[in-house]
């Protein structure tokens, strides 16, 4: 058995930032734990830029950005083995993992973050009735075969679903030379950041079909086409829109799921809309010493938000394991109100000092509505917003001050307004 | 170079008819139209061994069914295959439907099948708690159990090759002729002799059959439809849940896999295209229709896959087993329709009785050893049993697909392994890589590269199922 103070189970850039922090605050015996045989996770294959505009200030490609946090974690001491799944976590804080090396590893620590990312809802999830031709995959699949094995996985392309990865991989096949024909998005908005929808869709004369899915797979081999149909406000198709399109590739970009599957073995408590762990502002979850943050808690938009919530998470893996935390908490639980899907954290200490962010996404597309804070029945503070879209995640501040006066009866509430 | 028998169709009626062959002093080839074996019924079905008291008692299906339930379980550990012994219902939602329960109890009996019960309402929900409030009773069939049914197949192959039969795949059967004794059978330019053929190609039997003159194989192809779901509800019930049979079969099951997913399906449709594995929006509709019918907690939110599979139904409704009557060296295994499965043990043997018969003084090979190793599974190892696999080969300790919990070390076994995989579908059934929630999301491009580096390929050659699957083209610009 060996013995770490944290064990990061991820190294993507969550799990590094949240590695490095930890360390910051005097952790002294870190390792981080890597399925991928490198450090950088997802966003090793996100060779366009957009990465780190808020956190650096600078545009950044997706492996340029996962290189600033690298380069730091090669100045300490902390250990990163690379190439290894962790198969295991016990309710003793007890960490089992393999790789080629040392063949199986136990590690007893003190405190463990999880960061282990989130996968893509595969074809199976949908009900798309046909043929099980080979040229049906997931965009982030594409965008491995392009950006990292050089090869092209198609020629014309149909993608469903209009997330980010979809987005960018519109136009990176079409900058391969492919054609894509459309992007149908079964919601009447999409799912996807305004700016991808601009500069991957727009820009390329992509068009994008709002309230449309594909009903069908044809081809007995390949894929050779796919059977499109409009759906109703049920979200059922609708027969008499159905339309053939010749393709030889289905790119699927229908949704992120956080990998909880080692976070259930522990027996953490899940969050039914995120299906991430229910955290408190410190990210730890309802198991002492084990935080979870990054996309394996709830899918974020920017990768820069990523490494500010595992700062967190790194800070309070810290105080936990030198004693700093605080040891009797009194929790008090944000409640969604009218047409918000969710918050993170879900429960806050009361007792924290600082002011604490909760991050949240909205049902529907609103326009020129306000985001409402209420605490104790107090309007705290009520922002207009231009735009609010389920693909972007917003946030509202709870100030230190009000946390102060709160008891633990107290409630938090946040609402869009029409 | 004259094979004595040449098997045609390596699903599992031929596997196991070409291992059963090789007990003997025989050359057998083994010849597969496709990339793989289990390509057509074989890896889509149901996966029951059924205990036997469906088919009218005097026919073929009876017989067969009894005594091929009664030898899986020995054979599938002696070949190393999942099976479970998990029992089966028929369930009954109505006064009227506990009479059809009586009359298969009944027919069960005079079939011959052991450990029958029928149970009333308070005892079927004491064992099977997630059934619906609906029910009457039930038939219970304690013999019955699942297995998986590609496994067989692969495992029948593989004993088989290591027993000295050949296996040749991508021969697809073009023309076949019999002159002096013996046949010559054709894919294209590609020629393989052999005296006797057992003409065991599923779907496509009857057109083998036309080719030597016999028109007496008439199958209707049926159509199934099925969902997967994931592990997570794996457990809703322990038993096979049958309702009560239709003139088109045993309509919707609910039943766990050996490897813990939930089964639902199949449908029944009468279609023209022996190729057409599509799923149907009506029929998975139809699915779910039926199967909260006897189970209210099943849900299609749960699925991971979905999948179609045909069965060669024939007209006369038994299995067509036995020599030709224009060429008696030609020997049918046609219409193997459920309980083509359970019934494929006693079916090889059934066929090649037959064929030694026929021959005369044949003598048995002494050196054949029916036991296949067990390969190495990394889930289902203890920590000890890992370590020590790793210690010996390193790729043991790298996870290759993550929802399964598979290494590279199982993959690369399953592509060097007699009659190996080559292709990644191939990869998946052989060691269940891909199979996961993630349906080969993470780790179906790094199957593709150990694919192409193990057998010496381009990434671009690798296919999903052999033929026009190609996965890749050119490289980017």
């Amino acid at each position: 058995m060996l013995n770490y103070d944290l064990v990061v189970v991820g190294g993507g850039p969550a799990g590094m930032a949240a590695a490095l922090k930890a360390n910051e605050c005097g952790v002294k015996n870190i390792i981080v734990l890597e399925r991928a045989e490198t450090l950088g996770g997802i966003l090793e294959q996100c060779i366009h830029t957009g990465f780190g505009l808020h956190y650096f200030g600078e545009e950044l490609s997706g492996p340029e950005y996962a290189a600033k946090f690298i380069e730091q974690v090669e100045k300490t001491d902390i250990v990163v083995k690379t190439d290894t799944m962790v198969l295991d976590i016990n309710d003793e804080n007890v960490v089992t993992a393999v790789n080629k090396e040392d063949g199986l590893l136990k590690i007893q620590a003190k405190a463990i973050v999880l960061a282990m990312g989130c996968r893509e809802r595969p074809r199976g999830a949908l009900e798309i009735s046909g043929t099980r031709a080979s040229g049906i995959m997931t965009a982030g699949t594409a965008q491995k075969y392009v950006n990292l094995d050089g090869f092209m996985p198609g020629k014309k392309v149909v993608i469903l679903g209009s997330g980010d990865i979809g987005l960018i991989m519109a136009r990176r096949m079409t900058l391969e030379g492919a054609e894509v024909k459309v992007v149908c998005e079964l919601m009447p908005y999409s799912g996807g950041l305004t700016r991808n929808i601009v500069q991957c869709l727009d820009d390329f004369g992509i068009p994008l079909r709002l309230s449309t899915t594909v009903v069908e797979t044809h081809g007995k081999d390949r894929l050779e086409g796919v059977t499109i149909a409009q759906v109703d406000e049920k979200l059922q198709p609708i027969e008499s829109t159905k339309e053939y399109i010749e393709c030889d590739t289905l790119m699927l970009s229908v949704g992120l799921i956080p990998e909880n599957e080692l976070t259930k073995n522990v027996g953490i408590g899940i969050d039914r809309i995120t299906n991430g762990a229910v955290v408190d502002e410190m990210r730890q979850t309802d198991h002492p010493g084990i935080f979870a943050c990054g996309n394996v808690l709830h899918v974020h938009d920017l990768v820069d938000y990523v490494t500010l919530e595992a700062q967190l998470a790194g800070k309070g893996a810290a105080d936990y394991i030198l004693g700093n935390a605080d040891n009797a908490p009194v929790y008090v639980n944000t409640t969604t109100g009218n047409g918000v899907r969710y918050l993170v954290p879900q429960r806050v200490n009361i007792n924290n000092k600082d002011d604490v962010k909760l991050y949240f996404r909205v049902g529907q597309i609103y326009k020129n509505a306000k985001v409402v804070l209420e605490c104790d029945g107090k309007i705290i503070s009520s922002k207009k917003k231009v735009k609010l879209a389920p693909g972007e995640m917003e946030n509202v501040v709870v100030p230190a001050d009000v946390l102060a006066s709160m008891t633990s009866d107290s409630s938090i509430v946040v609402r869009v307004e029409e | 170079m004259c094979y004595d028998v040449a098997v045609i169709g390596a699903g599992v009626i031929g596997a196991l008819t070409a291992r059963e062959l090789s007990k003997y002093n025989l050359k057998t080839v083994l010849i597969e139209a496709t990339n793989d074996v289990a390509m057509g019924a074989s890896k889509a079905n149901s996966g029951i061994v059924h205990a036997g008291f469906d088919a009218k008692p005097g026919t073929l299906k009876a017989q067969l069914n009894v005594k091929g339930c009664a030898m899986m379980e020995g054979l599938c550990k002696k070949l190393s295959v999942p099976y479970k012994k998990n029992g089966s219902l028929v369930v009954a939602f109505s006064e009227d439907e506990m009479h059809t329960i009586k009359e298969l109890y009944d027919r069960g009996i005079a079939n011959g099948v052991p450990d029958l019960y029928i149970l009333n309402k308070e005892e079927l929900k004491s064992i099977e708690p997630n059934l619906s409030d609906e029910v009457y009773g039930a038939l219970d069939a304690r013999s019955a159990g699942i297995v998986c049914p590609y496994e067989l197949t692969i495992a029948a192959t593989e004993n088989a090759v290591v027993n000295g039969v050949e296996f040749v795949r991508n021969f697809k059967v073009s023309s076949l002729e019999f002159n002096d004794g013996v046949f010559e059978i054709r894919c294209g330019d590609n020629i393989i002799n052999a005296k006797y053929v057992v003409n065991a190609a599923g779907a496509h039997s009857d057109e083998i059959s036309q080719m030597i003159g016999d028109n007496s194989v008439e199958l209707i192809i049926r159509r199934g439809e099925y969902f997967i779901l994931d592990k997570a509800v794996g457990n809703t019930v322990s038993h096979t849940i049958f309702q009560c049979p239709t003139k088109m079969g045993k309509g919707i099951l609910v039943s766990p896999t050996v490897d813990g997913n939930l089964l639902i399906g199949p449908t029944a449709d009468d279609i023209d295209d022996k190729e057409n594995t599509a799923t149907t929006a009506e029929g998975l509709a139809n699915i779910k229709k039926y199967a909260v019918k006897s189970c209210p907690s099943v849900s299609t939110r749960n699925a991971i896959t979905s999948f179609t599979g045909l069965r060669a139904h024939p007209v006369n409704d038994d299995f067509i087993l036995g020599p030709s009557k224009i060429c008696d060296h030609f020997i049918h295994a046609s219409g193997i329709e459920s309980p083509g499965l359970t019934s494929a043990p006693a079916i090889a043997q059934y066929l090649v009785d037959m064929i030694i018969d026929s021959i005369g003084d044949v003598k048995t090979n002494d050196s054949f050893d029916g036991s296949r190793e067990d390969v190495f599974r990394f889930r289902h190892a203890t920590d000890e049993e890992r370590a020590e696999a790793i210690a010996k080969n390193p790729a043991y300790g790298r996870i290759v697909c993550r929802c399964e919990t598979i290494t590279e070390g199982e993959i690369i076994d399953a592509i060097k392994a007699p009659a190996g995989a080559r292709d990644v579908d191939g990869v998946k059934r052989r060691t269940r890589a891909g199979m996961g929630r993630c349906q080969g999301g993470f780790c179906g491009s790094k199957v593709v590269e150990i694919l192409a580096r193990e057998l010496g390929m381009n990434l671009n050659d690798i296919t999903k199922f052999g033929s026009d699957s190609k996965i890749l083209f050119e490289n980017t610009k």
